[in-house]
């Protein structure tokens, strides 16, 4: 299926990589075998899969054997945080992350606490930057098993200052587990983690494939029942078709990736200086500078989240939304909530490879018109 | 301190309702004047502040979970 109109949720699911296609069509033909068994299609299988290891350890700065594939992004990020928790449960039960984590970590700490441990948030500032003091006496506090703290936020696109953090944590002797699903395939993840977990489809692999890294010496112990597949790490066979897909995307991605942020980081600093020029009493939040590439937000006052999505839908524009009428659960995305900015009216643009300057610019011309007919509709015009 | 010059009551309705009440009343009141929303919607914890900063109005607090007072400054 092609898609129509301009696709800007890259940030959710970045469109198939063609080369992650080919990819996965040829992987369907011969890696369709049990890597682990003693014969001539397993071993083409656990060739493949061998193969696909080496490309995204050697990516990712680490060790082959230091790296698992997953089902998806998020069972990554449960078991970098339950398996990481559960490995230091001598040392300490106390779960620090920052408060705008991903939900999938959120969840997993939810679990740990529920489970008799405790969590710990650290807050962020009104951009959406970790608070670097709080993180430092956070983590040196008594009792500390492991800190997360996400790369980039994947709903503003702050980065994060992940080398002071791990300087902390180093200093206190808690390993640090890195979410970079936001950040693989588009900017270097900066040193001194111990766990880091990654999400395929956010790079333009296929869904279903997640990454997880657990460093040489990293006290790490499985949270599910016993299983010999990838390192004890994840249980259950991998989809290796979408595995060697996922891998060859990212390869094809990082070489592109020093260009493709040059290209994409303009459009969005388009996107923030006329947004916030054109459409009146809109907040375009997260940092102005350092920032994820491909990623941002702003927030209309006065607009409902879940009108203006549909609105957008209409005319060809695929955008996603941290407004609570948006979300199942009816709250506010944690992250405008945690960085205090205004929560309704909002939309997320993500790009990607595939995404044009004309697209961005139909967009930046249609935008101001949705929003005022919607201000209209709600009796919010002139307020 | 004094209570609210007046309270508006915006229970049960569900983001940006809450915070178009508030910009539609606040003004028509004396400056000086604290209104005090009254809202269940989660949101309004986050956007009635948010529209203080973007609007030069104080915020004065959140007084109770679902009330929320304003002064108008300007």
């Amino acid at each position: 299926m092609t898609v129509t109109g301009a696709y800007f949720d890259a940030a959710t699911a970045a469109p198939l990589h063609p080369v992650a296609r080919q990819a996965l069509l040829a992987a369907l033909e011969d890696g369709w075998a049990d890597p682990n068994r003693l014969y001539t299609q397993a071993r083409r299988a656990r060739q493949l899969l061998d193969a696909a290891r080496a490309v995204t350890a050697d990516i990712l700065g680490v060790r082959p054997d230091e790296l698992s594939f997953t089902a998806s992004g998020t069972a990554a990020a449960h078991a970098a945080v339950l398996g990481g928790l559960a490995g230091r449960h001598r040392a300490g039960r106390t779960f620090v992350h920052s408060a705008i984590e991903h939900s999938a970590v959120l969840h997993a700490a939810q679990r740990h606490v529920a489970a008799g441990g405790a969590a710990a948030s650290v807050p962020v500032d009104r951009l959406g930057r970790l608070d670097p003091d709080a993180w430092a006496a956070a983590v040196a506090a008594p009792g500390v098993g492991l800190a997360a703290l996400i790369s980039a936020s994947h709903e503003v696109g702050t980065v994060q200052p992940v080398a002071a953090a791990a300087e902390a944590c180093a200093a206190a002797g808690v390993p640090l587990y890195v979410d970079a699903a936001q950040s693989v395939g588009r900017t270097p993840v900066p040193e001194g983690w111990s766990l880091l977990s990654a999400s395929a489809h956010k790079w333009g692999g296929p869904p279903g494939v997640g990454v997880l890294v657990v460093r040489k010496g990293t006290r790490w112990e499985s949270p599910y029942p016993a299983d010999e597949r990838e390192s004890g790490r994840t249980p259950g066979v991998l989809d290796l078709p979408a595995v060697v897909a996922a891998a060859a995307a990212l390869r094809a991605v990082t070489a592109d990736a020093a260009a493709e942020a040059t290209r994409l980081r303009a459009l969005v600093d388009r996107v923030r200086t006329t947004v916030a020029a054109t459409v009146p009493d809109v907040e375009v939040v997260g940092h102005p500078t350092d920032r994820l590439p491909h990623l941002v937000t702003f927030s209309c006052l006065y607009v409902d989240g879940e009108a203006l999505l549909h609105a957008l839908d209409r005319r060809g524009f695929a955008v996603s939304s941290g407004s609570s009428c948006t979300a199942s659960t009816l709250r506010p995305s944690h992250v405008l909530e945690a960085m205090g900015v205004l929560s309704h009216g909002n939309v997320r643009v993500s790009l990607h490879r595939d995404t044009t300057e004309a697209e961005v610019d139909r967009f930046l011309a249609e935008l101001p018109q949705v929003v005022a007919d919607l201000r209209a509709e709600a009796g919010a015009a002139g307020l | 301190m004094t209570g609210p010059t007046e309270v508006l009551d915006c229970l049960g309705q569900r983001c940006p309702l809450p915070v178009i009440a508030l910009a539609r009343r606040l003004p028509e009141l004396p400056v000086g004047a604290v209104l005090r929303v009254l809202a269940d919607d989660p949101a309004a914890a986050v956007d009635i502040p948010a529209w203080c900063r973007m609007r030069g109005q104080e915020f004065v607090g959140r007084v109770s979970p679902t009330s929320y007072d304003v002064r108008r400054e300007r």
